[in-house]
């Protein structure tokens, strides 16, 4: 038999499915895929296809402004994910270990930030580092991106928080008493046994929280300072003027870092459970 | 003694988990800590290897209160229920791991390794990593684990119970083979009578935190020292009654589950006229012709209600004519012994009186 009959919940061999998800599939995509076309466009006024280049990009590469927000931007993003996988493995752990007074206050409390809207957020972060405690103004780089990092840190911390929690779940206590019994430890049996289990959820959660991080615009907008301009704020100031070539191919780079970071995510989220 | 533990309770909460239980073990000895699930074994067991600390009483491991020692200085190693293999080591490492941690040199470890995997017939496994192994072969690799250190007592929880049947049997008369061979004690935890009876030398029976007997496994069956006892460990047929002395000071159990006395040898002493239980062991009841003499032996007279064919042996149900159920194992002797034993056949049935064991609670 060269083609067996559909069966019945194999939608997706039947056309009206397919031609849904093809629907689906152009209202996201087709948006973005212009975007990243335009980039490429040799016209100056992004209408008109009139051949491809290079050109927006060679230009992006010598646009002084926008390699100091670029560089400042993955600055902030590399300390943020640091400081949030630190932090938010840290309190996944408190949280799946001890019982101490308040554990569920602060187990929401935790999550706070995922739900806060961003801009409340920001202008938060705005009157906390504009008048109960302003950060000191003309620091040395990097030093002078603390009070947009604290920021990025706050609302990070939380989804390696609940990723790691999400993998301690899988954990079997046993496996620790196990190592604790051979002799380790209680720090030897974490870094031995736990981490081990852990590390897939914490490449996730570093990857989460870089991408978080690298492309926030909101809450970065109300910290920033005249000085401390991250990439995504300076493609808002670009546009501000007029949709250029440039700022296609600038939103098109990081597009770019984002999907190869989430791919780079998923897969090694992907071959944990294969491994399982 | 090698192991004592004195009066030691442990509560979680409002539970008590173990009540009082105090019990020695000597050096040696294949340990088996029995008794039906949630009854407190499992935590005796965590208590000795230092992962449940005592609410109160002590523990002492060759003399030495444990009290304050955490499980990682105990001289005690632990095969876990779920073998707790680490899934990010190959065998070997995992073997290793205790050692590694002891600081024990390159060479010496390499060496004690190798042993602890030829002697649980691991050695060409050695490379291989445990999501590569079947169930048994994890559990062979925390056995290795465990023993490699050398351990003053190995506590096994549940050890068999997550082997289909015909592996259990084969890793039972293995881990008895490797006691033998290394000379350890043994401490397990096991719900199930069988494997405690087969295994061990001795066995502490537990029943809601309680230590109720603690007998070698043919003491324990044979004697039981109280109704849950006998119940728990085989299948007892059981007859309350009281004892009743005849003119020639023969001493029997009247029953009115039976219509003759119940002689016994049986020397329990209790004040005539409490209730006491006669008990029987259904492969020591045999069917005998209708037409046999009414020796001095026990006997009962029924119907054939019941039958449950085993291969080795028949179980059958008998009712009395007083309405009693007894039940008894008959031995399939020639390939035809089972088809003998038909529904709705009446038999005639005796058991000696030394098969009879007098019970008081």
């Amino acid at each position: 038999m060269s083609r067996d009959r559909a069966g019945p919940l194999d939608y997706a061999r039947r056309w009206p499915l397919r031609l849904w998800v093809g629907a689906v599939m152009l209202f996201l995509y087709l948006p973005l895929a212009s975007l990243v076309l335009f980039s490429f466009d040799a016209s100056r006024r992004t209408i008109r296809w009139e051949g491809f280049t290079f050109d927006w990009y060679v230009r992006l590469a010598g646009d002084q402004a926008l390699i100091t927000a670029f560089v400042n931007s993955l600055t902030i993003a590399a300390m943020t994910t640091l400081v949030s996988v630190v932090l938010g493995a840290m309190a996944a752990l408190a949280l799946w270990r001890f019982r101490f007074p308040l554990r569920g206050a602060f187990d929401g409390a935790i999550t706070l930030p995922i739900v806060v809207p961003e801009i409340c957020m920001g202008v938060a972060m705005l009157v906390f580092f504009g008048t109960i405690a302003p950060w000191p103004r003309d620091l040395a780089w990097p030093f002078d991106l603390g009070a947009i990092t604290i920021a990025h840190i706050t609302f990070s911390f939380p989804f390696v928080t609940v990723v790691v929690r999400a993998r301690l779940a899988s954990f079997n206590r046993e496996l620790e008493e196990a190592a604790r019994d051979l002799g380790a430890g209680e720090l030897r049996a974490l870094r031995d046994v736990v981490l081990p289990h852990l590390r897939p959820a914490l490449i996730a959660g570093a990857l989460l929280a870089f991408t978080l991080s690298l492309d926030d615009f909101v809450i970065t907008f109300f910290t920033a300072g005249p000085n401390t301009v991250t990439f995504p704020v300076k493609i808002y100031s670009m546009v501000r003027f007029s949709v250029t070539p440039e700022v296609n191919a600038a939103s098109s780079v990081l597009m770019a870092i984002t999907i190869i970071l989430t791919l780079l995510g998923m897969k090694l989220q992907g071959t944990d459970m294969a491994g399982k | 003694m090698l192991i004592r533990i004195e009066n030691v309770t442990k509560r979680f909460g409002s539970f008590v988990a173990v009540d009082n239980a105090s019990l020695e073990i000597a050096e040696g000895e294949f340990f088996a800590l029995l008794g039906p699930s949630g009854c407190g074994k499992t935590t005796l067991l965590r208590m000795l290897a230092g992962l449940e600390v005592p609410s109160e009483g002590r523990i002492l491991i060759d003399g030495v209160d444990m009290a304050g020692t955490p499980p990682n200085r105990r001289p005690v190693n632990m095969v876990f229920q779920s073998y707790a293999v680490f899934p990010h080591l190959s065998v070997a490492d995992n073997v290793a791991y205790g050692l590694v941690i002891d600081k024990v040199p390159r060479a010496e470890r390499d060496a004690r390794v190798a042993e602890a995997l030829a002697l649980v017939k691991l050695g060409s496994f050695a490379q291989r990593r445990p999501d590569q192994l079947s169930g048994g072969q994890r559990q062979r690799v925390a056995l290795a684990r465990a023993l490699v250190k050398r351990p003053r007592v190995l506590l096994l929880d549940e050890p068999l119970s997550a082997l289909d049947a015909k592996l259990r049997d084969a890793m039972r008369s293995e881990l008895a083979a490797i006691q033998r061979e290394v000379g350890v004690t043994f401490v397990m935890v096991t719900h199930d009578q069988d494997e405690a009876l087969a295994l061990a030398s001795r066995c502490a029976l537990m029943n809601s935190g309680r230590l109720v007997q603690i007998a070698s496994p043919g003491e324990l069956y044979e004697s039981p020292a109280s109704r849950f006892v006998a119940d728990f460990i085989g299948s007892i047929n059981l007859f309350a009654g009281s004892w009743q002395i005849d003119a020639s000071d023969r001493r029997r159990i009247i029953s009115p589950a039976l219509p003759i006395p119940i002689a016994t040898e049986a020397g329990a002493n209790p004040p005539s006229g409490t209730t006491i239980w006669a008990g029987v062991r259904p492969e020591k009841i045999r069917i005998v012709p209708a037409d046999a003499p009414p020796a001095d032996s026990n006997s009962a007279a029924g119907t054939i209600v019941g039958s449950a064919y085993l291969g080795a042996v028949t179980l059958c149900d008998v009712r009395t004519a007083e309405g009693t159920m007894i039940k008894l194992s008959v031995p399939n002797t020639t390939p035809l012994a089972a088809k003998e034993l038909a529904i709705g056949r009446p038999v005639r049935l005796a058991w000696d009186a030394a098969a009879v064991v007098v019970l008081t609670e």
